[in-house]
């Protein structure tokens, strides 16, 4: 290949890669996610439209008619190059846009799934009770998860939104755009997937020092599976004796965290219960597996510099390593 | 006080346009803010609200059109030129009358701009 075909073949490979993935607003999977991008694509053709116009502009102004213009001319040009035609373009732009909200904001026809985003980390609830309408604090109860949000395919799912510390916002670039998350406040998002996956999300309002950290997965599967899925994080866990269970009570995990069917009711930090079922731990931020409960616990901010979740590499190795263990079969 | 057969213009009668705009962005925003803040019955309409703000809108318009009227037809008395380079007092008060109605142009633009979600939300949401 030659060498600018080399280099065009890796911009365009950069570009397209950039493009595609679960965590890619070119690449929608859900209803607000396509209108995004189809305004995306307008917004493009039209400023790439009136930047060749103008610079055709100053190009003829430069090289073209040397004489002065006349007054007539130039204020006719201004009237309706600078007044009209902007005032129109963006009266149709903004009515465009301002139907297309209510729309997208219409009620929901499947689940409520509170979220609530603390630092930093997603607080999961579902099938909480409490609605319709929307309130000044995140419905109680529920079946309680974290960093993973399963919702069922073609269904409107309603999340409701709150945090309990600082403002963050919860995106999700392949089904919709990004809502805010704010203390004392109940936001509202209204997601409907078009089709199944697992895509990514992320806290986007920085919030502190591990806000890059602040994942989260988003699951579409078809309904069935959906509730399925609720009905067994709703069960007790797995398996709640053994050392790896005794250590984790003792060793004081269970004043920040909750494994229901054993004594650990915290509720500082994500809910344990079945975190062996979930695809990551810490926010999105490493794959579950016992080697990284492990490594995580002997020192979480080693790891996710700023997180709210002690180091506890003063334990015993073997004690680390049960913990991780019992941890891992928490499915 | 008339100067030239005319009222005479100044720093205020310039910003009178956009001072309404403000008006108007100030008002629709807190009202809109004010009756939604409960955040608790997101689906019921807010009829009142609406007819507030398209009320208030028809006030604002009307004046800021009072306001191009008069600073055209003083601007047009003069000949309605652009060029105000010299150091006079036409030539101070031609540019205070064209800017005044350019400024009206704009407010009346953005005030309706501003209007529009009225027309197209009925409720919280
Ligand atoms: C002071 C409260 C606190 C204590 C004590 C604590 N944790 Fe945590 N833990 C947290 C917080 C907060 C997080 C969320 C961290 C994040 O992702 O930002 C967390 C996250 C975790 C996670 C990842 C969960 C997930 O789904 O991402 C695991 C596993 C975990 N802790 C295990 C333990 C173990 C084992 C102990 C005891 C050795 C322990 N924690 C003690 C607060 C605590
Ligand atoms: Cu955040």
């Amino acid at each position: 290949m030659t060498r600018p075909g080399t280099i065009a073949a890796g911009l365009s490979g950069a570009v397209l890669t950039g493009c595609q993935g679960a965590q890619s607003a070119f690449d929608p999977a859900g209803v607000e996610a396509e209108r995004v991008l189809t305004l995306f694509w307008i917004m493009l053709a039209g400023g790439t439209a009136i930047w060749i116009v103008v610079i055709g502009v100053s190009y003829y102004a430069a090289r073209g008619k040397s004489g002065p213009y006349s007054d007539r001319s130039g204020i006719r040009l201004i009237v309706w190059g600078g007044c009209v035609f902007p005032a129109v373009v963006l009266a149709g732009l903004l009515w465009w846009g301002l139907t297309m909200m209510p729309e997208l904001r219409r009620a929901a026809d499947g689940p409520t799934i509170a979220v609530s985003a603390e630092r930093f980390w997603w607080r999961v609830a579902y099938a909480v009770e409490g609605e319709p309408g929307v309130i000044r604090n995140l419905p109680r109860g529920g079946v309680p998860s974290a960093n993973e949000i399963w919702i069922p395919l073609g269904k409107r799912t309603e999340i409701l939104l709150s945090s309990p510390d600082v403002i963050h916002s919860f995106w999700v670039p392949p089904l919709a755009g990004k809502m805010d998350a704010i203390p004392g406040r109940v936001n509202r998002l209204v997601l409907e997937p078009t089709r199944p996956g697992v895509f990514n999300g992320a806290c986007a309002e920085y919030c502190g020092t591990a806000h890059t950290y602040m994942g989260f997965r988003v699951v579409v599967v078809p309904e069935a599976e959906f509730e399925a899925y609720v009905a067994s994080q709703a069960l007790p866990a797995a398996t709640t004796d053994g050392s790896g269970a005794r250590l984790f009570v003792q060793n004081g995990c269970a004043a920040c965290h909750t494994v229901r069917g054993t004594a650990a009711d915290g509720d500082v930090g994500p809910d344990l219960t079945h975190v062996a079922s979930r695809r990551t731990i810490a926010a999105g931020l490493l794959p579950t597996t016992v080697e990284n409960f492990a490594a995580f616990i002997r020192s979480a901010e080693h790891i996710k510099p700023g997180v709210e979740m002690p180091a506890f590499g003063i334990l015993p190795e073997e004690e680390i390593t049960a913990i991780a263990q019992w941890l891992g079969k928490l499915e | 006080m008339q100067v030239f057969g005319k009222t005479q213009d100044n720093l205020w009668t310039l910003v009178a346009a956009p001072t309404i705009w403000g008006f108007h962005f100030l008002f629709s925003y807190f009202l809109a803010a004010y009756r939604c803040a409960p955040n608790d019955d997101i689906f019921n309409t807010i009829g009142g609200t609406r007819a507030a703000i398209a009320g208030v809108t028809a006030v604002c318009l009307l004046l800021i059109l009072l306001i191009a009227r008069r600073a055209w037809r003083e601007w047009r008395a003069d000949g309605g030129g652009y060029s105000n380079n010299q150091d006079t007092p036409e030539a101070r008060e031609r540019f205070l009358e064209f800017s005044t109605l350019l400024l009206a142009a704009l407010s009346f633009a953005a005030v309706v701009f501003e209007t529009l979600p009225v027309l197209v939300f009925w409720d919280c949401r």
